[in-house]
């Protein structure tokens, strides 16, 4: 007995039912299944104490993505008036050693939601994403929190931060996006014309790097400006002798809008960057690059 | 696990052993640590089994009385017995028994009962449990639930395609709510989802096919997200939603083949995320979808919508929801 046994005397643990198929022998690990037996024990009665509250720690320390234990753990939290700062602490510790768990984010996103807080919210979160730039739960997470608890004052320049660190950082252009785009107050136009001066830069240190090549063609898609304005960055990233299939395709894409009102060159050169794209430079996608001179053919 | 030689061949018979020793393994902590998704391992590896022409390797009858212990009073159904509702297992405890044709093994109208209840009135989002979590998974594990029960009258299906457009980025994806990156696994849930209620006019096709072959990388392999590592399970997000897009074709066929093949383990049987890593369930259907959409000799085609034998949805009546083009 590994579970203080004063304590769960009264409780007759029910054993595993592994559905149809008894065939097998169990023989796994003995801690956990008796705590699992306490447990299903306990959540039949919906028993709300403190040792299940603890029985709940122990099973969660063996398997956090348990998404049954943590519900009823937020249920015993939550009819124990429990001190969820302290739970916080807690979740910390499991994220800690789990990032990419559903459910741990879940639950401290309730947590914060309960105690209308999330004073505790940016630095951990940063901490997170401090070892995993990329995280999918901590960025949604933090996404949420921005939105919930209205934080978006510093938020440009936490993503300026992590892009100058990696200009490669796919979810910091998409959190700049959220940033600028999402936000109540809408960006004027000086300040997208200032943003776009901002991307080109960035796009000038990895011109081979898709992230802000996206965000950048997003933003000019988004405020109806014209795609030529990219022209200029393009020439002068191919007069360095930088050969980038990004650049190639940037220029596919302002000869196309060029050849949509009428422009014959523009039709010519673009089906030629085709070719060198689907031949040479990017053999890999050799059907897109069919595709897109096929479209730009029938201009 | 052989990682000396490349494996340019299909191992059928090991597959199909492999998924047969998955429930034989009780000695095993990891088995019990992931009994909470028990019943998606069976789908995983019952359409495995049925792409490889193997669907009886699992007995029919333990498979439906094992999905029929999971359903709650609720309608909604759990990862394994004794664990919560949940939507994502309720979607695939339907996807086993419309594959094992068992539908009326269940109570049909507590299940339409449980999903709709799971939509939000107000965004048109669904959560996943009572636990309120909200993700365009969800949106699709729904709207592919009730489209195989022929039920989608249940729900507010415009409000839910309004909702997954919120979730559109700047670059043509879908993340899994309004702002969030888009990855791969939540754009063919998103697009999915809209292929299911014929709302694909949404989808800016070029740009997102674009984005999407954009993902293969030198080695053939496919990545989730720009500047990620390949995985093996992407070759079913992309290609689907490629497939769907009828842009299934800008994909490198002959290289990706070669990526998942690689993947196999040739001892145990399998397929891993990547060559030279552990084989699980998981990883060998989506291996196998992928093999199957670039049309892989052996395996039978794979429905992109549903991830679904294509009889299976054919058998049900359900129409192709998605643009079709051959490989040339």
């Amino acid at each position: 007995m590994t579970l203080e046994a004063e304590l769960w005397s009264d409780i007759t643990p029910i054993p595993l039912d592994d559905g149809p198929d008894p065939l097998a022998p169990i023989a796994y690990d003995a801690e956990y299944s008796e705590a699992m037996g306490y447990f299903r024990a306990i959540s039949q009665k919906d028993e709300r104490s403190e040792r299940a509250l603890q029985l709940t720690e122990k099973i969660i320390e063996y398997n956090p993505a348990h998404y049954t234990i943590w519900y009823y753990r937020q249920q015993i939290l939550f009819s124990l008036d429990k001190n969820l700062y302290e739970e916080l602490d807690f979740v910390k510790d499991q994220i800690d050693s789990n990032p990419k768990n559903y459910q741990l984010w879940h639950h401290r996103q309730v947590l914060v939601e309960k105690l209308m807080d999330a004073s505790r919210e940016l630095p951990f979160i940063d901490e997170i994403l401090n070892d995993d730039a990329k995280n999918y739960h901590a960025w949604t997470y933090r996404q949420w929190v921005i939105k919930t608890f209205n934080l978006w004052e510093n938020e440009l320049d936490f993503v300026n931060k992590l892009l100058d660190k990696d200009v490669r950082n796919n979810s910091a252009w998409n959190q700049r996006y959220f940033t600028i785009f999402f936000n109540p107050t809408k960006p004027t136009e000086e300040f997208l014309t200032q943003e776009i001066e901002y991307v080109i830069e960035k796009i000038k240190m990895a011109p081979n790097n898709i992230s802000p090549w996206n965000y950048i063609k997003g933003i000019i898609a988004k405020s109806n400006k014209d795609i030529g304005i990219l022209e200029e960055l393009c020439k002068e990233i191919e007069n360095q002798d930088i050969i980038s299939p990004h650049v190639m395709g940037c220029l596919v894409d302002i000869h196309e809008s060029r050849a949509r009102n009428g422009s014959a060159i523009d039709k010519e050169e673009g089906i030629k960057i085709c070719t060198l794209l689907a031949d040479k430079h990017d053999t890999i996608r050799k059907r897109y690059w069919g595709y897109r001179k096929i479209i730009l053919a029938s201009h | 696990m052989d990682t000396s030689e490349k494996q340019t061949r299909l191992l059928v018979d090991l597959h199909v052993k492999y998924i047969q020793s998955l429930d034989t393994k009780k000695d095993d902590l990891e088995y019990w640590l992931t009994e909470h998704l028990r019943l998606s391992g069976v789908y995983w590896g019952l359409t495995a089994l049925d792409l490889l022409n193997n669907v009886d390797a699992l007995k029919k009858e333990d498979v439906v009385k094992y999905v029929v212990s999971c359903q709650h009073d609720n309608g909604g159904f759990s990862g394994h017995i004794g664990h919560d509702p949940h939507l994502l297992y309720t979607l695939y405890a339907v996807q086993i028994l419309v594959i094992e044709d068992a539908l009326d093994a269940v109570n049909v109208d507590k299940i339409v009962e449980y999903v709709a209840s799971r939509q939000d009135r107000d965004t048109g989002a669904f959560t996943g449990d009572e636990w309120g979590e909200i993700d365009t998974r969800f949106s699709y594990c729904a709207l592919s639930c009730l489209s195989l029960l022929k039920r989608l009258d249940a729900v507010n299906v415009s409000k839910a395609v309004e909702f997954i457009m919120l979730c559109k980025n700047f670059d043509g994806g879908f993340g899994n709510s309004p702002g969030a990156e888009s990855h791969a696994a939540q754009i063919f849930c998103c697009v999915g989802a809209l292929a299911i209620v014929n709302s694909l006019h949404l989808v800016d096709a070029d740009l997102l096919g674009w984005w999407l072959c954009e993902r293969q990388l030198k080695n053939g392999g496919l990545n989730g997200r720009p500047e990620k590592l390949e995985d093996v399970c992407y070759s079913w997000w992309v290609l689907s939603t490629l497939s769907i897009l009828g842009r299934l074709h800008w994909i490198n066929r002959e290289k990706l083949i070669e990526f998942v093949l690689t993947a196999q383990d040739s001892e145990g049987g399998g397929i891993a995320d990547r060559p030279g890593d552990m084989a699980d369930v998981f990883h060998t259907l989506f291996g196998l979808t992928g093999l199957s959409l670039l049309e892989y000799p052996d395996l039978k085609p794979v429905d992109p919508v549903y991830c679904l034998p294509k009889h299976v949805v054919q058998r049900i009546g359900l129409a192709e929801r998605y643009h079709h083009k051959e490989f040339q």
